[in-house]
């Protein structure tokens, strides 16, 4: 029980794949300017990672070395593609919203990584798990991030208006920035600090020190 | 074992086996879903076409809304209604890649780079209680940079100012061409005139901004978009096809003559 305590929950503060393993960053820039698409990709996501570590896991022991990787990929497109076409029957609307980012879950490094390092090894309950864990890992950041760009970028939390901005009669001046993808990076790193803060062994030891000055110059 | 597992034969069967249960799955998934997408597919349609007549309402369901909408299906060649086919069951976009209901368009005439044209398409009518026409509905399309742009333009009752113009689906670069979406943009289409004193299609997408204080430019362009060139350029090219000559002309003609 314990074990699988950890390999749930550990991914979400401890390892958090975005925040310490630094992966699948590129649809946490794209898909987070509001919270409802948000929650709607780290669900399709969970559920990829969390079913293509499981069958992976199940049939960890026939997969072949030399095509281990390709099994994966097939397994892992399959479900994109599974999720994809359930999201145009049941999300349309948002499912345009998430247009590429769908197909692009075949690509995240969260869901490869995971399978390699994680459902090859481990028997398929456990695998599972992981993968919930780190779906949540994910999600868990950028619900943080598109909560922070929706309420700052638009004024508004899940589509409901709150802060009254100025195109609407209110007083609120949208941050236009917070809109932008590049605005996700600033708020990832402020994610990142504030983790590190917390738990201080993520802290990544200097690759090099700087030497003291001591040749005085201009004086 | 290990030996065993990577042998050519395992590495075929294990190889053939995830391909044919992945196979299975993604093939299950397209074909149970498909009904409920189409319906989607129709309900986002009629949708597009309600916002490009500047019509969607929030808060009613689009299929009330659709109800003040008449589809009539219109001969493109001879630019007459038609009741070849039921409205219900004929899809334009099937026609489009039918040999029998399409034709082929020839290189110098393709403007808007859509290699081919069908012979009936679905326009949609909204009249006044009387019957008089109020806005006339067009199907348009398009090649831009990457894709296809398929969209609506809406006319007023003169058959010359636009209404609305709004694309339903592209694969345009988000954030350059993707910006056709923008409702800013889309904005500027409306009360803009279609044809010149000569009567040629004069409306289009200028590159760069508009010169307010030339006539022609105030009443027949819009800004261009900022890194969409051929975006843009695309639209001005589907718009002159469409409704030029080989597009709408000889409908609206009849049209207004009270004809069609």
């Amino acid at each position: 029980m314990s074990e699988t305590r950890k390999v749930l929950l550990a991914p979400i503060f401890a390892n958090n794949p975005i925040a310490l393993q630094i992966l699948g960053i590129c649809s946490a820039l794209a898909v987070t300017t509001s919270v409802n698409v948000t929650i709607v990709m780290c669900i399709a996501l969970t559920s990829v990672t969390a079913f293509s570590n499981l069958f992976i896991s199940v049939i960890r022991n026939q997969i072949p070395g030399s095509i281990r990787i390709i099994v994966q990929m097939t397994i892992i497109a399959s479900l994109v593609i599974v999720v994809d076409q359930i999201l145009k029957a049941y999300a349309f609307e948002i499912s345009k919203q998430l247009s590429v980012f769908v197909g692009l879950i075949i690509t995240n490094c969260i869901v490869m990584g995971r399978a390699e390092a994680f459902a090859m090894q481990n028997p398929p309950g456990l695998s599972f798990m992981d993968g919930v864990g780190n779906g949540l890992g994910y999600s868990v950041v950028l619900l943080f991030v598109a909560v922070i760009r929706e309420f700052l970028g638009s004024g508004s939390l899940f589509g409901v208006e709150i802060l009254a901005t100025v195109n609407n009669g209110g007083w609120y001046v949208p941050n236009g920035l917070l809109l932008l993808p590049p605005s996700a990076f600033f708020i990832i790193g402020g994610f990142i600090w504030i983790l590190r803060t917390v738990y201080k062994d993520q802290v990544e030891e200097n690759d090099f020190t700087m030497k003291a000055h001591v040749k005085k110059e201009a004086m | 074992m290990s030996s065993n597992k990577d042998s050519i034969n395992n590495v075929l069967k294990v190889a053939l086996l995830v391909c044919l249960a992945c196979a299975i799955v993604v093939s299950t998934a397209a074909v149970v879903l498909r009904p409920v997408q189409q319906e989607n597919r129709q309900l986002d349609l009629r949708r597009n076409i309600l916002a490009a007549a500047g019509l969607l309402q929030d808060g009613v369901s689009v299929q009330e809304q659709f109800e003040q909408v008449e589809t009539r299906l219109v001969n493109l060649e001879t630019g007459a209604f038609s009741d070849e086919f039921d409205t219900e069951n004929y899809d334009p976009r099937d026609a489009i890649r039918d040999p029998a209901l399409s034709e082929s368009i020839p290189a110098s005439d393709d403007i808007a780079g859509i290699k081919r044209r069908e012979q009936y398409t679905e326009v949609y009518l909204i009249s006044d209680s009387e019957g008089a026409l109020q806005t006339l509905i067009l199907p348009i399309r398009g090649y831009g940079l990457w894709s296809t742009l398929w969209g609506f333009v809406a006319l007023d009752s003169d058959l010359n100012t636009v209404k609305g113009l709004g694309f339903y689906e592209h694969a345009e670069t988000p954030g350059l061409g993707g910006e056709v979406d923008n409702p800013n943009w889309k904005a500027q289409f409306v009360g803009k005139e279609v044809y010149g004193d000569q009567g040629s299609v004069q409306l289009a997408v200028k590159k760069g901004s508009v010169n307010r204080s030339n006539e022609m430019e105030a009443t027949h362009m819009v800004d261009g978009l900022s890194g969409a060139t051929l975006t843009s350029r695309g639209v001005s090219n589907l718009i002159q096809y469409w409704l030029g000559e080989r597009g709408f002309r000889p409908f609206l003609n009849n049209l207004e003559a009270g004809e069609a």
